[in-house]
């Protein structure tokens, strides 16, 4: 206290700066809390995944896992390749990108290059809602939809197939190709474009000579999350390419995709700790290695064109 | 100094803009422009900022119908076929193959140097590799570049320094012939000395090509320029012999900015 | 002065017809594949509207499934999406706005804060099956929670998480500096900065994710089907609403359910046509809803930008 006592009010602001300050720690704490759950989602994925997993390669050997060229885990005979479920993987998500890619990009060049302002404006929100379509929806229009159109064509096409549901799967990631695309292309600068166009360039050329290689890393991201998104894609696989595991490299055959074949055993009724219980994680860490390692390239693409303009 | 100099209307005319005027939205930008450009000589735009200079320039090769909003009357002649250059009918990639530009800043392209030299010839269709690389060599000579790349003519023309990015933005511009060179502030971006190798350029240039520059700076007009057109608040004031402009001009105006009372 | 124009203005004249006509068709092009794209999302509508017209009754709604195609209905599924929704947005938005809030309002430059960052980042991009195997060791089994509503609620916040905190991020900073500045002027404290301006002002914005976040989750099947939500519930759960005090009932949470999408996949995995009639209705309902609330969020988004200039 203050001697003088001339001014007590200044010691009853501080009695409340102190209490102020410990509600604005308390605050601060529980904000930091909540961004750090995220940390905590992470880490109990990684966990959970490597535990189940450690568990399952105890009894399968890991290069069995990668070798073996069946994957029959809930027989008798049990096999465990993993190639078996890559290979639909691989196969769906080809197709899936074999339409993406061209759709995709093909929009991007064109809202970003060619449409007018309100043109624009009207396509991108119809894209979102596109990419806001729930999967299960997707998986219920390939199988009724696609498949049957596509038998007119192939008569000899099985009902359910790889190639439908990638077809459909493509164009569920055309949003996702388009608008990261089209993003990378409106960060090249407006200068590189008055370039192009002051030598008398059309707007063609200057997309594809000037736009398209100066925006080259963000189209490769785009390109790079959209393949993430086909390889961890679930439904459309589940319900219309058949969920019976094949090493096939034909478009035109059924067969299970890692996704497919998780919720093929979940369906199921399996006891926990089983090898078939464990089997799903091992799927799953499989997954999750692929689509990380597809997630942080793109995103390092992305953050390359970020900083370049 | 030229003295055998006549009136400027006896001089040989490769374009003219005419009762030209301009609109940003709702802001009149330009009024009522009318001058001359002189063949194979450089005429100067001078005038303080937002004169409408740039906005002059850059009517020149259609620029301004790349964003919307933007709305301008009046002509520019084009000689010797009288084409108008701001007719709707005349496609504005037509005028573009006849005028280059030169930026305030250089702009390369994200390609390769001897890619960025050819890029006008690319677009023109163009395919075959020995002309292809005689323009290169020719317009990079003339831009005063050639020494300095010749060995590395494939290397990305980000690698240049910011003078040698400008003067391949030069020598793009001239790998197409044009008829007229517009430059764009093209120092206000460079070091002294850049500026220097650069404004002698201009004086080779003039040789071949029309040349129009809007520059900021009154010395680099002086240097460059046969004629100079001074500007303000969008209107043209005053248009002549740049020695005249200079030493004794005509408007109240132009003698406050030259003698540096503002601007 | 010739008045003629020069030999290779008409050369040029000819050579930019051309490139104009290359210009021409790609613009058609990109006119195709953006109708391509529309024109999935309506053929895809219009044959579930064909397929499912005759469903679409009022007792559709208030039926529970049934073994008979004719009688089934998705009372329970739709019961159990609102509440998986309840929790799930009960969670996720808290959750998400303050992570988002801390991010970038608190959060210091430091290693700790880039790894939180790139995690989010990541987080965004992990498929929706892995948080259903996340859901299954960790709340099923770990946690022993059950293959409940509260599991299923918890599991598909998880995945909105990272949406929902960018979105925050986002709103907040489209405001200026000078805000923050003007409220530290006059004496606030960060956290009364942030709740009377930064939190008002970014309200919008965050409003936007969130729809768009629980658009997402109410369509999710996959990890749902992972944690093992039964497909056959011919009950309700308990109400969460009573009339007895203390009036509310929290037994629902750990009741089992069905969701909208687990009925559309279980009912589009039979083999009798009656049943995808079923599940053609359901996946109207289902898309219009989705498409609804994202259509509301891309419409307040746009007003909100037509609206606010900072």
């Amino acid at each position: 206290m203050s001697p003088s006592s001339s001014s007590p009010a200044v010691s009853e602001r501080l009695a409340r700066k102190a209490s102020r300050h410990i509600s604005e720690r308390i605050i601060e704490a529980t904000l930091f809390a909540a961004a750090a759950v995220s940390i905590f989602v992470t880490v109990a994925i990684v966990f959970i995944l490597v535990r189940e997993s450690v568990a399952f390669f105890q009894q399968v050997p890991v290069v069995d896992f990668l070798s073996d060229t069946q994957w029959t885990p809930l027989f008798d005979d049990a096999h465990f390749g993993i190639l078996v479920l890559l290979s639909g993987t691989a196969v769906s998500s080809t197709v899936a990108l074999a339409v993406a890619i061209p759709i995709g990009t093909t929009i991007a060049i064109f809202l970003s290059e060619f449409a007018s302002q309100r043109t624009r404006e009207t396509a991108k929100p119809i894209l979102e809602l596109l990419a806001g379509m729930p999967t299960v929806v997707f998986g219920y229009f390939a199988l009724m939809f696609v498949t049957p159109l596509l038998q007119e064509l192939m008569p000899e096409l099985p009902g359910f197939n790889l190639l439908s549901a990638g077809l459909v799967m493509g164009i569920m990631i055309v949003p996702i190709v388009s608008s990261i695309a089209e993003d990378a292309m409106r960060a090249v600068p407006m200068a590189l474009r008055e370039g192009s166009y002051a030598m008398g360039a059309t707007r063609l050329q200057t997309a594809f000579y000037v736009v398209l290689p100066a925006a080259v890393s963000g189209i490769g991201a785009a390109y790079i999350l959209g393949i993430a998104r086909a390889v961890g894609e679930t439904m459309i696989l589940a319900i219309a390419a058949g969920m019976q595991p094949k090493l096939t490299f034909d478009p035109r055959e059924p067969a299970a995709t890692i996704t497919a074949f998780i919720v093929q055993v979940a369906l199921g009724d399996l006891p926990h700790g089983s090898i078939g219980y464990q089997t799903i994680f091992a799927a799953g860490l499989t997954l999750m290695l692929f689509t990380l390692l597809f997630n942080i390239l793109g995103f390092w693409l992305q953050r390359k064109y970020r900083e370049r303009y | 100094m030229d003295p055998s100099r006549g009136a400027i209307s006896e001089l040989p005319i490769k374009a003219e803009v005419r009762n030209f005027n301009f609109h940003y939205g709702e802001f009149h930008a330009l009024k009522d422009v009318t001058m001359p450009l002189c063949e194979r000589k450089v005429t100067a735009l001078i005038g303080p900022s937002g004169c409408g200079k740039s906005t002059l320039l850059r009517s020149f090769n259609r620029m301004h119908d790349l964003y919307a909003g933007n709305r301008y009357g009046g002509e520019i002649i084009l000689h010797p076929d009288q084409t108008n250059l701001l007719d709707p009918r005349v496609d504005p990639i037509e005028v573009r193959m006849r005028l280059s530009m030169v930026f305030q800043k250089p702009n390369p392209f994200p390609k390769s140097i001897y890619e960025n030299v050819i890029y006008g010839q690319r677009v023109r269709g163009v395919t075959k590799r020995s002309v292809l690389d005689d323009k290169a060599e020719e317009a990079l000579r003339a831009a005063a570049l050639w020494g300095e790349v010749k060995h590395r003519l494939h290397d990305m023309a980000f690698a240049l320094s910011g003078g040698q990015q400008q003067r391949l933005c030069i020598a793009r511009a001239l790998a197409t012939d044009p008829e007229v060179l517009l430059f764009d502030e093209p120092t206000s971006a460079l070091d002294p000395i850049v500026t220097a190798s650069i404004e002698e350029l201009i004086h080779q240039l003039k040789e071949k090509v029309t040349i129009l520059i809007v520059t900021h700076n009154m010395q680099q007009a002086a240097r460059v320029s046969d004629f100079t057109a001074y500007m303000y608040l969008g209107e043209l004031i005053e248009f002549g012999y740049t020695e005249e402009i200079f030493i004794k001009p005509r408007d109240k105006r132009t003698e406050d900015y030259i003698t540096g009372r503002f601007g | 002065m010739s008045s003629s124009a020069p030999s290779d203005v008409a050369l040029i004249r000819a050579e930019i017809r051309r490139r104009k006509r290359r210009d021409l068709w790609f613009g058609a092009l990109g006119v195709l594949a953006l109708a391509l794209a529309l024109l999935t999302v309506v053929t895809l509508f219009i044959n579930m509207l064909i397929d499912g017209w005759a469903r679409l009754t009022p007792e559709f709604f208030t039926s529970f499934p049934s073994r008979r195609a004719g009688q089934a209905g998705i009372l329970s599924a739709w019961v159990g999406s609102l509440l998986v929704m309840l929790v799930t947005a009960s969670v996720a938005v808290p959750l998400g706005v303050a992570a988002g809030i801390w991010l970038e309002e608190y959060a210091p430059k430091h290693w700790l804060t880039d790894i939180i960052e790139i995690n989010i980042n990541n987080l965004a991009g992990v498929p929706s099956i892995i948080y259903g195997l996340l859901a299954l060791g960790l709340f099923v089994y770990t946690f022993g929670l059950g293959q409940s509503i509260r599991t299923a609620g918890l599991t598909l916040a998880l995945l909105i998480l990272p949406m929902i905190i960018v979105a925050t991020r986002e709103a907040i900073r489209g405001i200026p500096q000078s805000i923050r500045e003007g409220a530290y002027a006059l004496g606030a404290t960060r956290w009364q900065m942030v709740r009377h301006h930064i939190l008002p002002y970014s309200m919008p914005g965050i409003f936007t994710g969130v729809i768009i976040g629980m658009a997402r989750a109410i369509g999710e099947t996959a990890p749902i089907i992972t944690i093992g939500a039964l497909t056959f519930i011919a009950f309700l759960p308990p109400a969460p609403l009573v009339g007895t005090p203390p009036f509310v009932n929290f037994e629902w949470l750990s009741a089992p359910f069905t969701v909208m999408p687990i009925q559309i996949f279980n009912w589009t995995s039979r083999p009798e046509a009656a049943f995808q009639q079923n599940a053609a209705a359901a996946s109207v309902i289902l898309v219009a809803m989705t498409l609804m609330m994202n259509g509301l969020a891309i419409w307040l988004r746009y007003r909100l930008r037509k609206n606010l200039k900072w």
